[in-house]
């Protein structure tokens, strides 16, 4: 049924190293993302997952590698030129603003796709107002996607945690990315929230035909969703494939369940 | 001047020496189509209906939606739809899906509506049996259960569906979006010009308008035919005594396959011309119902329940200076606001005058924050109203009535006219509607609304409709000095006590329950003397009310044992008892003793129905020395029992159960006092 075509390598890291002070998070890591593929990291805790992520989205600069992101070469990305790239990430502890209700939190995501400035705003002036219809026609769009319009003028701090990673989510999407990074999307959810947030991730692929990376713990949905997966351990790569290859890989399985001596 | 007032002026002349059974029945002359078209005409630019997309309200006109049935009722012949063919219509409440109706009904098809959170395996009966070819359905999820269906029903050709999402990589030749279906019926309409008015010419008042499938508690779910002039006819006449007309507001939240809505969201719709809203989703209902301010509502009494325990906990909340105002208003609201929306004269000045400060302070603010400050006209059926949910909503102006009527029936059998309300009965029949009670205590109706037939079963008609026109509904109930019907039970549940006098232990028990202490109720007495009863006290409810008087408690069982909750929970009884010598039909059905279980009556212990309903034939076998230990006039009887734990594990649980008894009032007590 599912006939999605999978394009161009379109990120791809060579040689990834990054060390804090004597620590190595990650080292001569290489792998690459094609375009519409949902694209999964895996390993065992302090593997290097997070810090990944973090090299591709520019808040962390490797001491060693390069990156090439849809033919262009860096050594580090910053993370401001990231976004304008087209590429959003949603975070594993989440960076919501508590106070502020679900549609102001993803109309922030919006800010990039503003031209207006901050004063035109604040008196919510001609150009201003129209600009902020159109955005929130988008932004509308995605709260009836992620079916959380009985929350949208609820403030984020009252939702319970599950509906907080979603409108983490609608935020990420708000930016119309083109690469989405997950970090651990579904860490803390019960098994119904995962099946939903498994939906939304298929989804949004299937939809808005966005490439994603995701992060994640949990082994069964990763194998589920994921087109490929990479596997780190200690900062090194130990395996690359699809899931079924990565299953069956010696490596992996003693990373996970420790070798029988 | 409402279109429903000219279909009825041509009709009434031409009946006028006719019974009122005929009258009636002549008003549903019309079908719902040639309704549409009327409104069309008379108001092409009113709102029709509305629909809240990205989060705004999105209207329809009548125009607009004539444009829409000409598409769709094209697209749906060029794809090889037939006169007189079945089509399934799975989904919310959505104005696309209304507008289907119209569509089919215009070509002299039958739009079966099927609920949308029912398995594939359950609805593939209805698909067989109906032999239904083509549905249109709303979204991803509806597909994937159609393409179940499909498997076990190969015959479904064609599958409409309305929302795309999740759909982009399904390559099934069956499926065809909603959207290129009016492509195609636009470019049959262009090449037939007219041909809808021609298809709905074809049309008559006695063909099948809708079949609605009953879940039926035994065997297969039965199809119920309605005619247009079934539904339309008595429909009309509750229109005119409701006075509901072109200006009303309606949110259709319920199920489309449940007759109910489809009678207050299409039949009256399309007969008062007034504006239909869909909700965004189930979830955004209450605050889609302040966005709009309907005029007329249903909901279920369970809904009633909840909104007013939000309203109870959010009040508990509040700052003590709000929470006394509330508590001073609500007290003077019970005793005369009720009477104020009836238009009781007793009021006096002095009352009225602060009811009106009330209505500033707390009704007002109240009704608001429900999203009923401009009802007009709001139902409950289906179950027993507990009198202090239905006072609580009349007292604070809310126009709460009852109403009687089944799928079978077309809805309208009773309902309570305005200044003739009550918590006990659901009115006197409608106009047209003839009721008799049989010998069993069954009501038997007889009505211009009375379904046509169950669809291909006529053995199953024959049992609920006889040669005259007389339909079993199943209810036992009876008719009080006002002419009002009073429902009691279902009856097969209905028996007798030794004495003769009317015994249904359902109205008891939920009698008892409407007490916030108890919890559930069984109450024994068929072909005994005297009726008992068992009782389960609220843990929630009754642990409070222990706490706030510092009576302390170990747990359930404990507190089944604690005279102050038995001598409570012997008030609720006792009160019961008194209501009922006060009915000459139930004097004798007064609980003379009863036993506080020590354990809660459970599904997993099969004392229960999975949808909450006691098990009464169970329980009597089970706790069989309990009930013949309250007979035989012992105090306490010992009794050890089974219990599955939620684990899966049985173990055994004795205790030793004090009888209690209850003071029962003689009926000649209340007839001196009165």
């Amino acid at each position: 049924m599912n006939n999605k075509k999978i394009g161009d390598v379109i990120l791809d890291l060579k040689g990834i190293s990054l060390s804090f002070g004597g620590v190595k998070a990650l080292s001569d890591i290489s792998f690459d993302v094609r375009e519409h593929e949902v694209r999964a990291i895996i390993g065992p805790n302090g593997a290097g997952k997070s810090s990944m992520l973090n090299v591709i989205n520019g808040v962390y600069s490797p001491q060693q590698g390069e990156i090439t992101f849809r033919g262009k070469h860096f050594h580090k990305m910053s993370s401001r030129q990231v976004a304008e790239m087209g590429v959003a990430r949603t975070f594993q502890s989440l960076a919501l603003f508590k106070g502020m209700s679900v549609l102001d939190n993803i109309m922030s995501g919006r800010n990039l796709k503003m031209k207006t400035g901050v004063l035109a705003q604040m008196l919510h002036f001609g150009p201003a107002a129209r600009e902020e219809n159109e955005q929130r026609e988008y932004v509308e769009k995605i709260i009836d996607f992620l079916e959380i319009q009985s929350y949208r003028k609820t403030p984020v701090g009252r939702l319970p945690y599950g509906l907080q990673k979603r409108v983490d989510l609608g935020r990420a999407l708000a930016m119309e990315p083109s690469l989405l990074l997950l970090d651990e999307p579904m860490a803390g959810m019960n098994v119904e929230e995962k099946q939903d947030m498994s939906r939304f991730i298929l989804d949004v692929n299937d939809e808005f035909g966005t490439t994603i990376v995701l992060i994640e713990h949990d082994m069964s949905v990763v194998m589920d969703i994921s087109d490929r997966v990479v596997v780190l351990d200690y900062g090194k790569k130990i395996g690359d494939g699809v899931p079924d290859e990565v299953r069956n890989n010696p490596d992996v399985i003693s990373a996970y369940l420790g070798v029988a001596h | 001047m409402t279109v429903n007032h000219s279909v009825t002026a041509n009709q009434t002349a031409a009946v006028a020496d006719g019974t009122a059974f005929e009258q009636v029945s002549a008003l549903g002359n019309s079908t719902f189509p040639r309704l549409f078209l009327q409104h069309c005409a008379v108001r092409p630019d009113a709102p029709a209906i509305r629909e809240k997309d990205l989060g705004i309200w999105q209207t329809r006109t009548w125009r607009d939606l004539r444009g829409e049935v000409e598409a769709l009722a094209g697209g749906l012949l060029s794809i090889g739809f037939q006169r007189g063919a079945n089509l399934a219509l799975v989904g919310e409440n959505r104005p696309r899906l209304y507008a289907a109706m119209i569509a089919i009904q215009s070509l002299g098809g039958v739009p079966v509506p099927v609920y949308s959170d029912a398995q594939a395996s359950e609805i593939v009966y209805v698909f067989q049996n109906a032999e239904i070819a083509f549905a249109i359905v709303e979204d991803q999820e509806q597909v994937d259960k159609m393409l179940e269906v499909r498997a076990g029903h190969a015959g479904l050709a064609h599958i409409v569906y309305d929302d795309p999402r999740g759909l982009r990589n399904y390559d099934e030749a069956a499926l065809l979006s909603y959207d290129k279906l009016l492509e195609l019926g636009r470019q049959y309409a262009s090449a037939n010009p007219g041909f809808l008015q021609a298809q709905i010419d074809e049309g008559s008042p006695d063909d099948v308008a809708a079949m609605f499938y009953t879940s039926g508690t035994t065997g297969s779910p039965k199809g119920v035919i309605h005619t247009f002039r079934n539904l339309i006819s008595v429909s009309v006449v509750t229109s005119q005594s409701e006075g509901l007309d072109a200006s009303d507001r309606l949110l259709a939240y319920l199920p489309m396959a449940w007759i109910g809505q489809n009678i207050f969201s299409y039949v009256q719709w399309l007969i008062n011309g007034f504006t239909v809203h869909c909700p965004e989703s189930q979830a955004t209902v209450t605050a889609d119902m302040r966005d709009i301010g309907p005029t007329y509502y249903f909901a279920p009494p369970r809904v009633y329940e909840a909104l007013l325990t939000q309203v109870t906990i959010r009040m508990e909340d509040a700052a003590s200076f709000k929470r006394k105002m509330y508590a001073y208003f609500m007290e003077l609201a019970k005793r005369v606001g009720g009477k104020i929306l009836d238009g009781d004269g007793s009021v006096s000045v002095a009352d009225r005058l602060k009811y009106a400060i009330g209505n500033v302070l707390v009704y007002g603010p109240l009704r608001n924050v429900l999203g009923m400050s401009n009802i007009k006209l709001s139902y409950t059926a289906g179950e027993a109203i507990g009198p202090d949910l239905f006072v609580f909503y009349r007292s604070l102006g809310i126009n709460l009535k009852q109403l009687y009527g089944s799928t079978e029936t077309a809805v309208w059998v009773c309902v309570q006219p305005n200044g003739q309300v009550s918590a006990e009965t659901v009115g006197p029949p409608v106009r047209g509607v003839e009721l008799k009670i049989a010998e069993s205590g069954e009501v038997l109706v007889r009505s211009p609304g009375l379904l046509r037939e169950y669809y291909k079963n006529p053995e199953a008609t024959a049992e609920v409709k006889d040669a005259q026109g007389w339909y079993r509904t199943g209810d036992a109930g009876y008719l009080d000095q006002r002419g009002h019907l009073k429902i009691i039970d279902r009856a097969k549940d209905v028996g007798k006590l030794a004495n003769g006098a009317l015994f249904a232990p359902k109205y008891i028990e939920n009698k008892l329950k409407f007490f916030p202490f108890i919890k559930e109720a069984v109450v024994f007495g068929a072909d005994r003397d005297r009726a008992m009863a068992f009782l389960n006290f609220d843990m929630e409810a009754c642990g409070n009310w222990a706490e706030r008087r510092n009576i302390s408690y170990t747990g359930y069982v404990d507190l089944a044992t604690r005279p102050e909750v038995v001598d409570l929970l012997r008030g609720c009884v006792e009160q019961v008892n008194a209501d009922l010598a006060a009915d000459p039909v139930m004097a004798s059905s007064q609980i003379n003793r009863f036993i506080v279980l020590s354990k809660a009556l459970d599904a997993d212990d099969e004392e229960m129905t999975r949808t909450g309903k006691v098990k009464r034939r169970f329980i009597a076998t089970k706790y069989g020395t309990l009930v013949e230990a309250m007979y035989d006039g012992k105090s306490e009887q010992f009794l050890e029992t089974q219990v599955r734990f939620e684990d899966g594990r049985v173990g055994m649980v004795s205790a030793t159960l004090k009888i209690q008894d209850a003071k029962v009032v003689s009926p000649d007590a209340v007839k001196r006092a009165a």
